[in-house]
C-alpha cells in the first residue's frame, strides 16, 4: 500500500477541525475504568500512543482489550477516567468528530453478506460523508488487493477475503487512528500474513494503529510498543525494553564435554555475573547459562577463557527472551497475586 | 436537518432496500402476507349475491374492509423487528455504530426504508381489492363497498398504522436478543391501534369526518412521540455489550491499583 494509493482525505467535518497540534498524542488515556455491573472490565488504565505508532494491546481473554477499544471508539462510555483520541476528549460533544477521524475493525468483519463488496464500501463511504466516493473505494480495494472482487457478494468470499474487505472499509475515511481488534483471528497463516503486511503498510503511511491481539509473534513483529493488560495495565513499553526489564541477559554456552573447573573458567570474566549448569535436554554436550550485564562484552572474554581451558566450544549465543516470555511472566505474576 | 444528516439517512435507506431485495424471507413475507389478507375479503365480497339482505351485505362489507387493514401493520412489524437485532446477529451493527451516523439518522433511515414498501403494498392491495370488487362483484355490492363510510378513514389510517408498527418494531428490535422473539412481540405490540380501527370498521363508533380526523391526528402525535422514544431507547452501549449503559459518577469506580510502567 503506497502513500499515493491512499491520499489523505478531508472529512465532511472540515479541515479546521481536523488539525490537532503536532505534538499531541494520537491516544491519551488517563485512569480509565469501565465497570459492568459487579465486574470491572478495565481498571484504572493509563497510557498514551504517539501519532504514527503501532501500539500492541495484549492480554488474555476477558482482559478488557475489546472493552478499551470500544470506549476509545466512543461506542461505550467509561465509568471513570478520561481519554482523548485524535486530540479530541472522549465525551458526547466530541463523539461524532472522533468517529469521523478513526476507524475500528472488529474481530468479526461485520459486512453485509447480501451486498457486494462495493455496495458495502459505498454504504460506509456515504455514512462518513466522503467526497470522491468511487475513487476512494477503488483505492481502498486496490490497497487490500480486492480490486477485482468489488462486485462479488460478500457472503461468497472466504474469511480471509472478508477480513481484507473489512480492512478496506476501515481505510475509506483515511483514519488518523485505526483500531484493529484481533485482525488475524481465524485466518490461515497465509491470509494472516497478508493482513499483517497490510498493517505494516499502514505504519509506513503514518497511520496510528492500535492493535489488539493474542498473537505475540505478530505484536513483536509489528508493534513499536506494547501494553499488556489483565483488567489493569501490567506494563507498557518497547518489546526489547520489556525483555530487558523483566529478564536478566544471559549467554548460553555449549561445550562438547563438561568443564573440569567451571568456576575457574568463568570467575572474574568481564560482564559475567553468575553461571549455572544448563545442559541441553536429552543429554549430550554440556551447557552453561551465564548471567551477563553486556553480552557483546562478555562473549569474546568467555570464548577466550574456554579456549584457554582447553574446552571444545560448540556454541556461544545470547539467550533471546521473546515477547511471549514477557507476556507469560506478567500474566502469571498477576494470577499468582490474585490467588 | 443538515445535508449531511439527510445524506446519511438516504444511505441507510438505500442499503436497507438493497438488502430487502436480496433477502428471500423478507420478500416472501412482504408478498405472501398481503395476498393472504386480500384473498379472503375479495372472495367474501364476490360471493355476495345482488339480492342479499342489506344487513348481511353490511356485515360482509365491514369484515372485508377490515382485513386489508392488517397489511400495513403486520408487514412493517415483521420487517422492523428484524431491523436492529438482525444487524446485531450478523455482526454489522458495531461497524455501523463506529461511523459518525447519529442514532436518529440510523433509525429514520431504517423506518423510511420499511415505511415506503409497506404502505406501497398496502395501497396496492386496497387498489386491487377495489378494482376486483368494481368489476367482479354485483353492482349493488360494489356500490356498498365503494361507498362504505369507513373506506376513506381506513385509507387515511394506513400510513399511521404502518408508522406505529415500525416504531414499535424498532423499539423491540433494539432491546431484543433474538429475531423470532422480536417479531412475535412486535406483531402483538402493533395491534392496539388496529383495535381502534376495528371499532370504526364494525361501526361500534361512527366513522365521521371529524372523528376520523381527530383519531388520525392522535395517531400522528403518537407516531411522532414513538420516534422520539425509540431514539432514546437506542443506546449504543446496550446494543454492543448487552449491558445497561454506565453513567459517570464521581467516585463510583472501585479502587484499583495503579498501572506499572516499564522502565
Amino acid at each position: 500500500m503506497s502513500e499515493a494509493a491512499l491520499p489523505r482525505q478531508v472529512p465532511a467535518g472540515g479541515e479546521a477541525g481536523r488539525q490537532a497540534p503536532a505534538a499531541a498524542a494520537a491516544i491519551e488515556v488517563s485512569h480509565l475504568t469501565k465497570v459492568f455491573g459487579e465486574r470491572t472490565a478495565v481498571a484504572d488504565v493509563s497510557f498514551s500512543v504517539a501519532r504514527g505508532e503501532v501500539f500492541g494491546f495484549l492480554g488474555p481473554n476477558g482482559a478488557g482489550k475489546t472493552t478499551t477499544v470500544r470506549v476509545l471508539g466512543t461506542l461505550i462510555s467509561p465509568t471513570a477516567g478520561s481519554a482523548a483520541v485524535a486530540g479530541i476528549p472522549l465525551g458526547p460533544a466530541g463523539a461524532a468528530e472522533i468517529r469521523q477521524r478513526i476507524s475500528i475493525m472488529p474481530e468479526d468483519p461485520g459486512l453485509y453478506r447480501r451486498l457486494t463488496v462495493a455496495e458495502n464500501l459505498e454504504f460506509f463511504a456515504r455514512l462518513y460523508g466522503l467526497p470522491r466516493r468511487q475513487a476512494r473505494m477503488k483505492e481502498a480495494l486496490a490497497a487490500v488487493g480486492l480490486g477485482d472482487r468489488a462486485h462479488d457478494l460478500t457472503g461468497s468470499l472466504s474469511k480471509g477475503l472478508r477480513q481484507r474487505a473489512a480492512l478496506a472499509r476501515s481505510l475509506l475515511n483515511d483514519p488518523e487512528v485505526m483500531f484493529l481488534d484481533e485482525p488475524t483471528s481465524g485466518l490461515d497463516p497465509a491470509a494472516a500474513h497478508e493482513v499483517l503486511d497490510l498493517i505494516a503498510a499502514l505504519r509506513d503511511r503514518g497511520v496510528t494503529v492500535f492493535l489488539t491481539t493474542h498473537r505475540l509473534d505478530e505484536a513483536e513483529r509489528l508493534c513499536d510498543r506494547v501494553a499488556i493488560m489483565n483488567s489493569s495495565l501490567r506494563t507498557v513499553g518497547r518489546p526489547d525494553e520489556l525483555r530487558r526489564a523483566l529478564f536478566s541477559r544471559s549467554l548460553m554456552v555449549t561445550t562438547a564435554a563438561p568443564l573440569a573447573g567451571p568456576d575457574q573458567v568463568f570467575a572474574g570474566l568481564p560482564a559475567v555475573q553468575a553461571w549455572q549448569r544448563s545442559d541441553p535436554a536429552g543429554g549430550g554436550p554440556a551447557g552453561y547459562a551465564l548471567t551477563v550485564t553486556d553480552p557483546a562484552q562478555a562473549a569474546p572474554a568467555v570464548t577466550r577463557a574456554l579456549v584457554a581451558a582447553g574446552a571444545d566450544v560448540l556454541s556461544i549465543a545470547e539467550s533471546r527472551r521473546t515477547l511471549e516470555d514477557v507476556y507469560l511472566k506478567l500474566v502469571d505474576d498477576a494470577e499468582d497475586r490474585a490467588r | 436537518m443538515t445535508g449531511t444528516a439527510a445524506a446519511r439517512i438516504r444511505a441507510v435507506i438505500r442499503k436497507e432496500l438493497a438488502e430487502f431485495r436480496r433477502n428471500r424471507l423478507i420478500v416472501t413475507t412482504a408478498a405472501v402476507l398481503p395476498v393472504i389478507f386480500l384473498i379472503s375479503p375479495t372472495a367474501s365480497i364476490l360471493a355476495v349475491r345482488a339480492s342479499a339482505a342489506s344487513a348481511a351485505l353490511d356485515r360482509r362489507v365491514d369484515a372485508a374492509l377490515f382485513l386489508p387493514l392488517l397489511i400495513p401493520v403486520f408487514v412493517p412489524a415483521i420487517l422492523s423487528a428484524y431491523s436492529v437485532v438482525g444487524e446485531r446477529e450478523q455482526g454489522t451493527l458495531e461497524p455501523v455504530l463506529t461511523t459518525p451516523v447519529g442514532r436518529a439518522e440510523f433509525l429514520i433511515g431504517k423506518a423510511a426504508a420499511i415505511f415506503m414498501p409497506a404502505i406501497g403494498v398496502a395501497y396496492l392491495m386496497f387498489g386491487v381489492f377495489v378494482a376486483i370488487v368494481q368489476f367482479g362483484a354485483a353492482p349493488t355490492v360494489a356500490t356498498a363497498v365503494l361507498h362504505a363510510p369507513q373506506l376513506p378513514a381506513e385509507l387515511v389510517f394506513i400510513p399511521l398504522l404502518a408508522a406505529w408498527a415500525i416504531w414499535v418494531g424498532l423499539a423491540i428490535s433494539a432491546r431484543a436478543s433474538d429475531t423470532r422473539v422480536a417479531q412475535q412481540l412486535s406483531i402483538l405490540a402493533s395491534l392496539p391501534p388496529v383495535a381502534l380501527a376495528a371499532l370504526m370498521s364494525f361501526h361500534v363508533i361512527s366513522p365521521t369526518f371529524g372523528l376520523t380526523a381527530a383519531l388520525a391526528g392522535g395517531l400522528l402525535a403518537i407516531d411522532c412521540a414513538a420516534c422520539f422514544v425509540v431514539a432514546q431507547l437506542f443506546d449504543r452501549e446496550r446494543l454492543i455489550t448487552g449491558a445497561k449503559p454506565s453513567r459517570r459518577g464521581g467516585g463510583s469506580a472501585p479502587h484499583v491499583p495503579g498501572a506499572r510502567a516499564a522502565p
